[in-house]
């Protein structure tokens, strides 16, 4: 349940563009304008490829404006286990990412309207830790669960993850058990929980939250994956599939209801909320 | 398989054979002798076994000869009554399940299939459980839900399959539709950790109202190896991250993950079987009669706050 080392965007960042107003598409090549690039919300004009984005582009994308509150900002991380790896102490990396990402965890979590309608609602942040299921990440998801049941909400989650944190050990994998149990709790209120997967949902987060909405829905390409691709290989010891564990691809064998631009996310989100007749 | 630090217990043992033989040949007496070797047997077993690492418990928890659900079965539960399939794909040898009796308690027994000779291994995928296996579990959960008995789960797995089929019928689904569901499963449900709880595999039949561990089991959110890999870039650094994940049951105990460490017997579950498995029942009998007496909205409400009290962070606690 590893997260991903540098994201695309770092990598073009880092990499051998010189003029700083033109970005390439990792995936068509294309170049493209950077601010046409993000006025296109990170996904590419040519070739329809989806970047990731932050959690700040994503809430601005889906709750109107001026009605988001959010809920439990102070929590962080916590490095219950004086966890210290190869490279260094998780105390310190905490730390550093904070200060990287001016985020206090992988996910925000709060309330707010969507054309009006109010939803409980949960982003992740890949950047962050590569978007990783920590202490403070489950106990914020459960509290706006919590939240969207002691309100009659809906409850919106949307993923973006590389699984569980290691540097937590035990308490991260518990925090898959402990998000469902606060999923569960909508499901016996017979509230709405609509899940989308971005690039990517994987490990204990596909394997908990992610993967249970009434309505799941994904962005175009989006990684989805309980395993990881090369683990997978090393242990059939053949190729797999081009698009394995692609959003296309769990679409087609029935885990996801829908693949949705970027673009038309919000709007197709309200619409199946309007269904919702209690 | 002889593990690396049982070596001086292998050699008082090889000492001991040697004299039995002797005795039967040359006609000599070396009873006190042999006696006095078995004690300090006895003795270095103790000592190695109280001060062991992360790692060698690991190399325990994952020791061939460790008993199995298999092993267990007819030495803890009275009558089995085996249930097979999800009703969708298939029969997932690697996780199984089905009736069962402890003492007069009626119960639905569920655990990881590990087995111990090649053939079986390959027959159960070494406890390594497909989606299927996971729905099947869940289909015999709700059974013991309408039959109003406890569920009683056992975990040793390295974690579930990885594999191109898997994936294919959703793995990751057949999860969380268990974590979820688990949550909300209205008839007591006891979990036990046997050998190696690996991730998602095993927390994936692991939901319960008590979490208990044998002393020299190991649970994991990531396999030492797999940790190693990432975040030391090397697999030879398990032992590290071994230590650094804090796997074992004492651990584990002190972060309130688990409610309670069912013995070995000195020297660990492979050297005795019967006295591992009487351990563990007296500690389900226990717990059961504690759970029975619960009315169903009780038992809902304190299994939601054993879950929302793990990693249970504050607003401005954090660092
Ligand atoms: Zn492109």
């Amino acid at each position: 349940m590893a997260w991903f080392k540098k994201t695309e965007t770092e990598n073009r960042i880092s990499g051998e563009l010189k003029l700083d107003i033109w970005t390439r598409c990792p995936s068509c090549e294309s170049h493209i304008y950077k601010e046409e690039w993000h006025n296109n919300l990170n996904v590419c004009p040519k070739c329809n490829y989806h970047d990731r984005i932050s959690c700040i582009q994503r809430l601005n994308l889906l709750v109107d404006k001026n009605t988001y509150v959010e809920l439990n900002p102070d929590i962080t991380p916590i490095d219950i286990l004086h966890f210290k790896d190869g490279k260094g102490n998780y105390k310190d990396k905490i730390k550093e990412t904070i200060r990287k990402t001016n985020l206090n965890e992988s996910v925000i979590t709060g309330y707010g309207q969507m054309n009006g309608k109010k939803v409980a609602i949960a982003i992740m942040d890949f950047r962050f830790l590569g978007g990783s299921l920590g202490s403070g990440t489950g106990q914020k998801i459960f509290m706006a669960a919590n939240y969207a049941v002691e309100h009659h909400l809906p409850y919106i989650v949307i993923s973006a993850s590389g699984g569980a944190r290691m540097q937590e050990g035990m308490l991260s994998l518990m925090q898959m058990a402990k998000t469902c149990a606060g999923i569960a709790q909508l499901k016996k209120k017979n509230l709405p929980y609509i899940s989308i997967l971005t690039d990517p949902t994987s490990g204990g987060v596909s394997a908990s939250y992610a993967m249970i909405g009434d309505v799941n829905m994904a962005e175009p390409g989006a990684l989805i994956a309980f395993a990881g691709r090369r683990v997978i290989e090393q242990t059939i010891k053949q190729k797999l599939p081009d698009n394995f564990q692609t959003a296309e691809y769990l679409r087609e064998h029935g885990f996801i209801d829908m693949i949705i631009n970027r673009k038309d996310m919000k709007k197709r989100i309200c619409e199946i909320l309007e269904f919702y007749q209690r | 398989m002889d593990l690396e630090f049982e070596k001086p217990i292998k050699e008082i043992e090889n000492k001991i054979t040697e004299l039995k033989e002797l005795s039967i040949k040359s006609k000599v007496n070396f009873t006190s002798e042999i006696t006095e070797l078995e004690k300090r047997c006895q003795k270095q077993i103790e000592e190695i076994y109280s001060n062991l690492t992360s790692w060698q418990i690991l190399q325990i928890a994952r020791h061939p000869k460790r008993p199995v659900l298999q092993d267990y079965i007819p030495l803890i539960f009275n009558n089995f009554i085996e249930l097979h399939g999800d009703r969708v794909y298939g029969d997932d040898r690697a996780l199984i399940g089905g009736f069962a009796t402890l003492d007069h308690q009626k119960l639905m027994l569920i655990g990881h299939n590990k087995g111990k000779t090649v053939e079986e291994n390959v027959e159960r995928n070494f406890g390594m459980a497909k989606p299927e296996g996971y729905r099947k579990a869940l289909r015999l959960m709700k059974i013991a839900e309408k039959f109003n008995i406890p569920i009683v789960t056992f975990i040793d797995t390295q974690g579930a399959y990885p594999g191109l089929e898997a994936e294919k019928r959703g793995q990751a689904e057949a999860i969380a539709s268990n974590l979820t569901e688990m949550a909300q499963i209205e008839v007591p449900i006891i979990t036990l950790v046997t050998g190696e709880g690996g991730s998602g595999g095993a927390i994936g039949i692991g939901v319960g109202d008590v979490i208990l561990m044998l002393s020299f089991s190991i649970y994991s959110v990531i396999s030492p190896e797999g940790c190693a890999s990432i975040l030391w870039r090397d697999a030879k650094f398990a032992p590290d991250a071994a230590e650094a994940l804090q796997i074992t049951a004492p651990a584990l105990l002190k972060l309130k993950v688990i409610n309670e460490i069912v013995k070995e017997p000195i020297g660990s579950a492979h050297r005795n079987y019967g006295e591992t498995a009487l351990n563990i029942k007296k500690c389900l009998i226990k717990y059961l009669q504690i759970l029975k007496s619960q009315p169903v909205k009780k038992l809902l409400r304190r299994r939601f706050e054993l879950y929302a009290q793990m990693g249970n962070i504050k607003s401005k606690q954090g660092l």
